[in-house]
């Protein structure tokens, strides 16, 4: 695996006076968290892998205010939203690919309103696209024949309604793709959204991402995979917990198709 | 000609009392702020025909969705053969729509079927309730009325149907000893195994018996209608109107506050011409009812409390307060309590100190949500507690300052550093150059 990856800002786009054809949203826990920088760069790595021009905000970013609007916070998410989509508005984006469901949701349903008009994909839904005209070859590599159980976030599937595009991306590795009891529309949440990721839970009997990861473990499955970056943490603690790290590891759907492809 | 009276006295009564309740529940709905529900006309009616008139979203339940099936097929139907019992009632007829012939015989053979269906139905029902204890059915919320108020729906239901085969099967048996007025008709493939226990009986015996049983289906009929206003039963004629007033947006899009954006916007674009009326403001979020649009009133009036919401809340299974059925249960309660404030005072409401958020609902509540939106997913009748939710958080964290310590420092940190966590707008980029 070749260890660069290229990178180029929005600013350094607009100084070469070039255009790029798609905006990488990368998000606060994609540029800030150890565990999601990984999901990041696999995300890079497959939109370098196709050639696609794309472009980060960079310094530029910040935060889409998804956990303050969730919250309760409406002042400070509008004031978030108000000054991502000048920032966007000004570079006269036209279609951005995020790597998480909570940007992709806010992004693509909560800015229109305020301003901010844009075609928002989630990068599973790019990888299929990808996958799908031909400009993506995908193989099973070191995951083929593993069984894999798909987690839905809350925020791409219920919120958003989609459920295939993931899917597909898994399956066309060449894996067992398992379902866990509660899937799809009835997916059950991991226990980070609606801001609960930033505090500690009310009292009760037991952890949500316990319950979550209780149920994916249930599968028995070598792979639990995840398209969020949230999920992600939360479903990694709950295997933890039950001390199966060794056996079942928790990845994104980027990595997955990174590491079968070793790009 | 004195049963004729009666019964025109009673469908009059029945029914102007009913409307009577029914204004007040309207009134009671639109003390909720104004919300822009209107247009798509097709694609609403669409939603309404599937999920109201075609229970779609009941199927992923399939015990449950079977035998509510019975329940709400055979009360649906079973009410064209009340119609013929108005009928009767009016012009002192018999079984007037035997008109149609063989048809109707078939029809009358089809409604006790049907009867027979909602008997099983009830019965298994109330079996789950109190037997079984299904565990979204026996939960806290539901104690004392709830649960009671299920149980008396149920209960009568069982006692209509029952009155219908016993009516049915003292007229066959009359049919044959008494038929100057009971002429020949219908078939009766359930009453039948019933009737063999009159044929003892002398005609007066058994005309005091099909009378009385008519009377008691009527006197049923209007007494349920009258019912629904105090009963989570209400669900079976507003499920209609709320199914065809849901949001059509995707479920993660939340409602945007223009009194906000009026603050906000004009630090962006100098030029934006404010939307809200700046000489009635409104609080932020919500702490009563009276905070609450008039859909989510509407929607509190709509829940049939079946608690599938609830039983599929991630909060709420981990042993948490919140319970998206109590969060329905307490604004329809709440409602109440102020619509009785609003008619023991002439017209007005006199402030009574209390709040849906405090009184009721607990901040703890609040904010153990997920935003995950299983329980609107879940809801057959298309009822969002997530939205309510979703107000009095702002109210707390707009109106009060009172989010945990922890989202207070989220807040900041966002504020500052442009993220939920304390990390410096610089490093944004890192990543880049961190080996992976
Ligand atoms: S949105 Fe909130 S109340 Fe509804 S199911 Fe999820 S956690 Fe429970
Ligand atoms: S809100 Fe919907 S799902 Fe929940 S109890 Fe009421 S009707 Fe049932």
């Amino acid at each position: 695996m070749n260890d660069t990856i290229h990178v180029k800002t929005m600013a350094e786009f607009t100084a070469s006076g070039e255009t790029p054809e798609i905006l990488f949203w990368v998000g606060c826990s994609g540029s800030f968290d150890d565990r999601a920088k990984k999901i990041t760069r696999a995300i890079v790595r497959i939109l370098n892998h196709v050639n696609i021009k794309f472009a980060i905000l960079g310094m530029e970013e910040s935060c889409t205010g998804d956990p303050a609007k969730r919250a309760g916070n409406e002042f400070l998410f509008q004031m978030q939203a108000m000054q991502n989509i000048t920032t966007l508005n000004n570079y006269n984006i036209k279609k951005i690919v995020t790597g998480c469901p909570h940007c992709f949701n806010t992004i693509k349903n909560e800015y229109p309103q305020l301003g901010g008009q844009y075609e928002v994909i989630h990068h599973t839904q790019l990888v299929q696209e990808l996958i799908n005209e031909g400009k993506l070859k995908v193989q099973g590599g070191e995951f083929k024949g593993k069984k894999i159980v798909y987690h839905d976030p809350c925020y791409l599937g219920r919120a958003n309604d989609v459920y295939e595009a993931p899917r597909d991306v898994i399956k066309s590795l060449d894996v067992d793709l398992a379902e866990m009891k509660r899937s799809k529309a009835k997916g059950l949440c991991c226990g980070a959204g609606g801001a609960q990721m930033f505090k500690e839970a009310e009292k009760g009997t037991k952890e949500v991402n316990v319950e979550r990861a209780e149920e994916a473990l249930a599968e028995n499955p070598d792979v639990i995979a995840v398209a969020c970056p949230f999920c992600n943490t939360m479903m990694t603690d709950g295997v933890k917990h039950f001390n199966k790290e060794e056996h079942t590891k928790v990845l994104d759907i980027a990595e997955l198709v990174v590491k079968a492809n070793n790009l | 000609m004195i049963s004729t009276i009666v019964f025109i006295l009673l469908a009059i009564s029945g029914t102007v009392f009913f409307l009577y309740n029914a204004k007040k529940v309207h009134r009671n709905i639109f003390l909720g702020k104004q919300v822009n529900v209107s247009g798509n006309t097709s694609a609403r009616l669409n939603t309404m025909l599937r999920v109201a008139f075609g229970q779609s979203k009941m199927a992923t339940r399939p015990v449950p969705f079977i035998l509510h099936l019975f329940v709400y097929v055979g009360f649906v139907l079973i009410n064209i053969e009340v119609l013929e019992m108005v009928f009767d009632g009016v012009f002192n007829t018999h079984r007037a729509f035997f008109i149609l012939g063989s048809f109707y015989n078939f029809l009358i053979g089809f409604f006790e079927i049907l009867a027979f269906l909602v008997t099983f139905g009830c019965a298994v029902f109330l079996i789950r309730r109190n037997v079984v204890h299904v565990k979204r059915l026996v939960m806290k919320e539901l104690s004392g009325w709830p649960k009671m108020d299920a149980n008396i729906i149920l209960c009568s239901e069982i006692v209509l149907m029952s009155a219908l085969f016993l009516m049915n099967a003292a007229d066959q048996t009359l049919q044959v000893k008494y038929n100057d007025h009971y002429q020949h008709c219908g078939s009766f493939p359930i009453s039948h195994f019933i009737a063999p226990f009159l044929s003892g009986l002398s005609v007066g015996k058994l005309i005091f018996i099909e009378r009385s049983c008519w009377w008691l289906h009527i006197f049923g009929i209007f007494g349920f209608l009258n019912y629904l206003p105090y009963s989570k039963h209400f669900h079976i004629l507003l499920a209609f109107p709320n199914t065809y007033l849901s949001n059509l947006n995707p479920k993660g899009k939340f409602t945007n506050l223009d009194s906000v954006t009026d603050v906000v916007k004009p630090n962006f674009d100098p030029g934006y011409q404010p939307v809200t009326d700046p000489n009635k403001p409104e609080r932020f979020g919500a702490k009563d009812v009276f905070d609450l649009n008039w859909k989510q009133l509407l929607d509190a009036y709509t829940c049939t409390e079946c608690g599938r919401c609830t039983s599929s809340c991630p909060q709420n299974m981990t042993g948490k307060v919140l319970s998206p059925r109590k969060i329905m249960m307490d604004t329809r309660d709440r409602l109440v309590e102020v619509g009785k404030n609003i008619d023991k005072n002439k017209g007005t409401f006199v402030d009574d100190g209390k709040s849906l958020l405090g009184d009721y609902i607990t901040n703890e509540e609040i904010w153990a949500c997920n935003t995950c939106n299983a329980c609107v997913q879940e809801c057959p009748v298309n009822i969002d507690p997530l939205s309510i939710i979703t107000d009095m958080r702002r109210y707390l964290v707009m109106e009060q300052s009172s989010a945990p310590n922890e989202l207070n420092g989220m807040f900041s940190n966002m504020e500052n550093n442009g993220a939920p966590w304390q990390f410096s707008p610089a490093d944004r980029a890192n990543w880049v150059n961190e080996a992976s």
